[in-house]
């Protein structure tokens, strides 16, 4: 249940770039949309405007196109592109005066579970309710909640954002995603925990045990 | 003692494995006798696997066919 989940028809990456080394316009269509989207939700965690987060990714593309042919495969593809992305986006928020605040962890303290839901004790007064029949599958087909959880992605704080978007929507790993970040595990490991916390109470309000 | 409170603050870091072995213990334990600590866990896993499953959205033809068009110059160049 834990490990590297691959999403929606990925393709094994060294045939993916293969393909793409060979010109092979499917699988470049491919790469684009799978990962333009969190490619711009991670952007958008280092400027201040949809409208240069879009610039950045388009720049990005650009830069991968270029390199595509001399990329040597010490990291992944995905994490090299993420790596482009970051450093540009990064530079261009500096630019802009904007910083982010990767490795202030203060100022969100919100606990993962309100208190309310506990007795004096610790214990569950109001229990989660069980979702076993809701897999993944049941989830993604409920337009609600998916709008409801695509909302809360956005309103989370950046340095948030670009951690979950990085290990849980790009399937990235803790020492890729540090990397990418420059930040360090342990910080990592917080915003990870404060992200998902946040989108599992989001879909609580929508998936009941029915 | 672990409280179920205190479980729902390690979860992140049981599922990293970066609990030290007593502490790992004693949330081992909490999970084989509590049903909703259980039922917890389960629903993080499941918010993790979602977000790993999320369709990829259309982007704008537009952008895409002026990356598509540079790919294929790149090739020709």
């Amino acid at each position: 249940m834990t490990g590297r989940r691959e999403g929606h028809g990925l393709m094994d990456e060294a045939v993916l770039l293969e393909r793409l080394r060979r010109g092979d316009e499917a699988a470049f269509s491919h790469l684009v949309e799978r990962h333009h989207r969190p490619l711009l939700r991670l952007a958008r965690s280092f400027v201040s405007s949809q409208a240069v987060a879009e610039e950045v990714v388009q720049d990005t593309w650009v830069a991968v196109i270029t390199g595509l042919p001399t990329f040597e495969a010490r990291s992944s593809l995905k994490t090299w592109i993420f790596r482009i992305l970051a450093n540009r986006a990064r530079t261009r928020g500096v630019r802009e005066g904007r910083s982010v605040p990767f490795s202030s962890l203060s100022g969100d303290d919100e606990p993962a579970v309100d208190a309310s839901r506990f007795s004096a004790n610790g214990m569950w007064s109001r229990p989660p309710e069980a979702w076993d029949g809701n897999a993944p599958d049941t989830i993604l087909m409920n337009g609600e909640a998916m709008r409801s959880l695509s909302r809360a992605m956005e309103e989370l704080p950046p340095a948030q954002a670009a951690v979950v978007t990085l290990r849980d929507v790009a399937g990235m790993d803790s020492a890729e995603v540090c990397s990418v970040l420059e930040i360090s595990e342990t910080n990592q490991r917080v915003l990870l925990h404060r992200a998902r916390s946040k989108l599992r109470r989001v879909l609580e309000e929508h998936v009941g045990a029915k | 003692m672990l409280t179920c409170q205190g479980l729902t603050e390690l979860v992140t870091d049981y599922l990293e494995g970066r609990l030290p072995f007593t502490r790992w213990l004693s949330f081992q334990m909490h999970l084989g006798m509590c049903r909703h600590c259980r039922g917890y866990l389960r629903q993080m896993k499941v918010t993790v696997a979602t977000l790993g499953h999320l369709p990829p959205e259309p982007m704008p033809p537009a952008i895409r066919d002026e990356l598509l068009r540079r790919f294929k110059d790149m090739r020709s160049a």
